[in-house]
């Protein structure tokens, strides 16, 4: 059907971006700052264009991976292996449609060594979007951990007064999960002979390798994600990089985690993840719980939000270990709903540190009477943070505990406290910052949302309303395989069960 | 085409001889024409590896043995010589500038190279204890003088000495080692040792001990490090950067090729001890250069892991082991090399400069050099997509398939403690104040760094070539 390796082009043409960048965008001058941003933005948009027409000519139905292209690369087994699924597509038109907006936001707010600051933009995006197309464990391997490079230089170049320590912090906890992944991946490759995933899919692994690869993999995503207890470095890391770099952590990089659950964990090891189940729900309850409340303690405006995603992607960890299909499709959306949301409430955090230089929650308050249009926007990404009906966040966290509350009563019953706490914590922080009289002399002549502000946020408001009362789109794309994945694991599982019934 | 002597085939030494005569040459024309004669030599002596190169990859095809299996040239030995000599013909290239002040002038430096690379390719193809002899010692005698070739400088003249009494003892543990060995088995050839060595005799064990406690310290493992440090601080930093590649590659080959060959019947012998060693030069790769504040003493540190992760390779005792070691060692080359031409090019006001502070807000004053350093300083602590990744991905994939998975584990958790002072570097250049613009880099650094950075960033792009050929190479080990 095509003739041309449109995955490929989605992948790298962020990359050539950045080349451009460096060739025309040279010295420090005003001229190659403006000459940077430009080509920076049309190159986002060209990729969002193009992933669009993945979009069109994905073929929901059908359970195979789409888009394939297979090249020979290192050695036999290990071969240069693209494609998509449904739930790997949705995930990559949140990033090449997230990148744009960040582009946009970086605009004016990013004056120092520009060039360089769009040059890692662009390839981190080439990182992102070929780890969720790459089909070959070594090559998804090359990309997952290729994009720390980039996200160091943003944080650590462009970040807040604390940078070094959060972009250390963020690098090398990161780093250290990978590599016990690596190790994983080796075994497969003795295992199987290949790291071909769909191959590796369909290749039985040994019930105590199977434990062992999935601790490897669970010390990756679950860094990645970030799981209770080791989530400590998302705080920091949201808090010291610049609005775009926030975005672009909380909207994709924390998805791969997920993402990693979905593609690896179930489907390549599901006696281990039918084992570490009560683990995972434990370890989610926690975070959903725990980190609502820490949320609730704190001053600074980003760090509320970064604790608030620690729980959000707990409904995404604990649906995703029900695998039930309303479960796994939940936590699909979650991601989907939460990369656009914890992603605008960034911006937002954005848009009044621009003005005022600083995210403390009590250096704010009566932002209403000076901002009305930033009121506005900041209280549909604060009510769909909460979960409320008609918002994209509700859909997802309902369809997470609806999916865990057929397998387990207990977790789904605590998790969904943590929807009250999200309440707590979200209304406190906008009330805070928006409502009361505007008493702060600073804050007399704030003037409201920019035309270019407008630009980054108003799609995102209206993708949360449109996926709140239609998510019908997200939904039937990931459908197919959704499903699949769950047949898969429900077969596997119930393999075994019956196999030691018999044996009694 | 085939000429001998006494009986002996002399074809499969054909690059050996063209390279001692040459040398011979070259020290007569400095000798007679005086020290005016530095450049010309250098010069020369650089084509001199270069013809020796293209003379060993013209060799026929396949295993040639010669002097009675004493110098064997199969595809393991031409791989590494080619790499020897890529690496002393790169570290010449980088010394020009050294060798043109006036006070470091002496063309006897470019022969000196020379000699020890013509040990480093008898080392290489050794296939009996006494070529290995041999060959390591005229490495390391000339080693010892290039390291204190600064007469004058106090630093220099300590650390060719400490290089000396301590290198002098090693070999002393080897020769002895080498006895033992002689002793046990009633042979010195490789083979020979390997039909003998069936079982794990104490004495050929206790001769192995010794033998590879020789061959851990050309390689600079723990427990035999104590010298890389200060050596590599104190001599001049063209021959760091020589010391830290090619006798590497060549000590490296022979410890490979040493184990394989002669005991194969041994294994579980030697890979004991070789994963503590590996286990433990990782660790104190790791952790020892975190507190270093002179950028030559953490590039000692460094190479002492880097060994580390190449034992883990050779640890494993199968052919997947061996390729790994020779893809680890290749990259780890074109790193080390990168590296040093960057360390080289540190120069403001002609001063050179060694402290990791003069790095600070390198990515400000000049852009590409910061960038291609911090590619380098990635690509050395592993991190994918750059070349190191794809080194330790080889070794390390031997380790788990010879389920090697306490070794594995803990080396990869060393890693992560390395990238740890890797990064410290990267945040010196990109996240702190700029001290002020270096000195113009000249062309002959910047072309070994194009070299070395474009091969370092892009290996991924293209990994096919070099991992065939060292498939073929290990397996002509086997």
């Amino acid at each position: 059907m095509t003739t041309w390796p449109i995955l490929s082009v989605t992948t790298f043409l962020p990359a050539v971006g950045a080349i451009l960048v460096y060739l025309l965008a040279r010295g420090g001058d005003e001229t190659a700052s403006r000459t940077a941003r430009w080509i920076a933005l049309w190159t986002t948009l060209i990729t969002f264009a193009i992933s669009l027409i993945l979009v069109a000519r994905f073929d929901p139905a059908s359970t195979d991976f789409q888009f394939v292209e297979k090249a020979s690369w290192l050695a036999t087994g290990i071969s240069y292996h693209m494609g998509v699924d449904g739930i790997s597509l949705p995930l990559i038109i949140l990033t090449t449609a997230i990148m744009p907006l960040c582009i946009i936001a970086s605009w004016k707010s990013v004056t120092q060594r520009v060039g360089e600051y769009m040059m890692a933009f662009l390839i981190l995006e080439t990182l992102m979007v070929g780890t969720f197309s790459a089909l070959d464990l070594v090559l998804f391997y090359l990309f997952f951990e290729g994009g720390l490079i980039p996200m160091f230089l943003i944080i650590g170049v462009w970040g807040g007064p604390r940078r070094v320590y959060a972009s250390f912090k963020f690098f090398l906890y990161t780093f250290l999960g990978s590599v016990l992944m690596l190790l994983a991946i080796m075994a497969l490759y003795w295992n199987a002979g290949t790291t071909d995933i769909p191959t590796l899919m369909h290749t039985a692994v040994p019930r105590s390798m199977q434990t062992w690869a999935w601790l490897a993999f669970f010390a990756s995503f679950a860094v990645k994600m970030p799981m209770w207890p080791v989530h400590t470095w998302l705080p920091d890391a949201h808090v010291e990089a610049p609005t775009a770099g926030s975005v672009i952590l909380a909207a994709i990089l924390l998805k791969m985690g997920g993402y990693g659950f979905l593609r690896f964990s179930l489907p390549m090891f599901p006696l281990a993840s039918h084992d570490f189940a009560p683990f995972v729900f434990t370890l989610s309850v926690i975070a959903i719980i725990y980190t609502s409340l820490v949320a609730m303690m704190q001053e600074d405006m980003k760090k509320l939000i970064a604790y608030s995603s620690v729980a959000h992607m707990g409904f995404v960890t604990m649906g995703i270990f029900a695998v039930t299909t309303q479960g796994v499709a939940g936590g699909m959306f979650q991601m989907v709903s939460h990369g656009i949301v914890s992603g605008a409430l960034f911006l937002c955090v954005g848009v009044v540190y621009d003005r005022m230089h600083t995210r403390e929650i009590a250096a704010y308050g009566g932002l209403v009477n000076r901002m009305p249009l930033y009121a506005l926007t900041f209280m549909v990404f604060t009510m769909a943070n909460v979960g409320l009906p008609g918002t994209s966040g509700f859909v997802g966290e309902f369809m997470t505990l609806l999916g865990t509350f057929k397998i387990s009563l207990p977790t789904a019953f605590f998790a969904t406290t943590g929807v009250i706490l999200s309440a707590c914590y979200a209304l406190w922080l906008y009330r805070k910052v928006v409502f009361g009289a505007l008493v702060k002399p600073s804050l007399m002549s704030i003037k409201d949302l920019t035309f270019r502000e407008c630009v980054t946020l108003f799609p995102l408001i209206a993708l949360t309303i449109l996926f709140g009362v239609y998510p019908k789109p997200v939904l039937d794309m990931s459908a197919a395989s959704v499903q699949q994945l769950v047949n898969n694991y429900q077969t596997a599982v119930t393999a075994v069960k019956a196999a030691a019934l018999t044996v009694q | 085409m085939s000429f001998s002597s006494a009986g002996y085939q002399l074809q499969p030494v054909l690059p050996e001889l063209v390279l001692a005569v040459g040398a011979m040459v070259l020290l007569m024309i400095g000798a007679y024409r005086g020290q005016g004669t530095t450049r010309l030599v250098t010069a020369l002596a650089i084509c001199l590896l270069v013809l020796t190169g293209v003379l060993e990859l013209w060799l026929p095809a396949g295993k040639l043995v010669t002097f009675g299996g004493s110098f064997i040239v199969d595809d393991f030995a031409r791989f590494l010589k080619v790499l020897a000599l890529i690496a002393s013909a790169a570290t010449l290239i980088l010394s020009t500038e050294y060798l043109s002040q006036p006070s470091s002038r002496n063309f006897e430096f470019s022969i000196l190279v020379l000699l020890s690379t013509l040990g480093m390719m008898v080392l290489i193809s050794a296939g009996d204890l006494i070529s290995l002899y041999l060959g390591l010692e005229l490495m390391s005698l000339a080693l010892y003088v290039v390291a204190a070739s600064q007469r004058d400088n106090a630093k220099s003249s300590e650390a060719g000495l400490k290089y000396f009494v301590l290198g002098a003892l090693s070999s002393g543990m080897l020769l002895y080692g080498a006895s033992l060995i002689y002793g046990f088995t009633g042979t010195v050839s490789f083979a020979g040792i390997a039909a003998a060595a069936t079982t794990g005799s104490i004495g050929i064990v206790f001769g192995l001990v010794f033998l590879l406690a020789g061959l851990c310290f050309k390689v600079s493992a723990v427990p035999f490090h104590m010298w890389t440090p200060d050596v590599y601080e104190g001599a001049p930093t063209p021959v760091t950067a020589f010391f830290a590649s090619a006798p590497k590659v060549a000590a490296l080959a022979v410890f490979t090729r040493a184990t394989l060959t002669a005991f194969p019947g041994i294994v579980t012998q030697w890979q004991q001890i070789l994963v503590f060693v590996a286990i433990a030069s990782m660790a104190l790769g790791s952790f020892a250069a975190i507190g270093q504040t002179n950028i030559k003493r953490l590039m000692a540190y460094s190479s002492i892991g880097h060994m580390g992760f190449a034992l883990v390779g050779l640890a494993s005792g199968t052919v997947e082991g061996a390729q790994g070691v020779l893809i680890y060692i290749a990259i780890y080359v074109a790193m080390t090399l990168g590296s040093f031409s960057i360390i080289l090019a540190m120069k403001r006001n002609g001063q050179a400069l060694e402290q990791i502070s003069d790095f600070a807000g390198l990515s400000r004053t000049n852009p590409l050099l910061a960038f291609i350093f911090a590619m380098l300083l990635f690509s050395l602590a592993g991190v994918p997509p750059l070349a190191g990744f794809f080194g330790k991905w080889y070794v390390f994939v031997a380790a788990i398939k010879a389920n090697l998975f306490t070794l594995a584990v803990i080396g990869v958790l060393t890693s992560v403690v390395g990238a740890f002072y890797y990064l410290s570097i990267v945040k010196v250049m990109y996240f702190d104040q700029p001290l002020g613009k270096l000195d113009p880099v000249r062309v002959e650094l910047r072309t070994v760094l194009a070299v070395a950075g474009i091969f370092n960033i892009f290996y991924f792009a293209y990994p096919g070539p070099l991992v065939s050929v060292a498939t073929a190479a290990a397996k002509s080990l086997f």
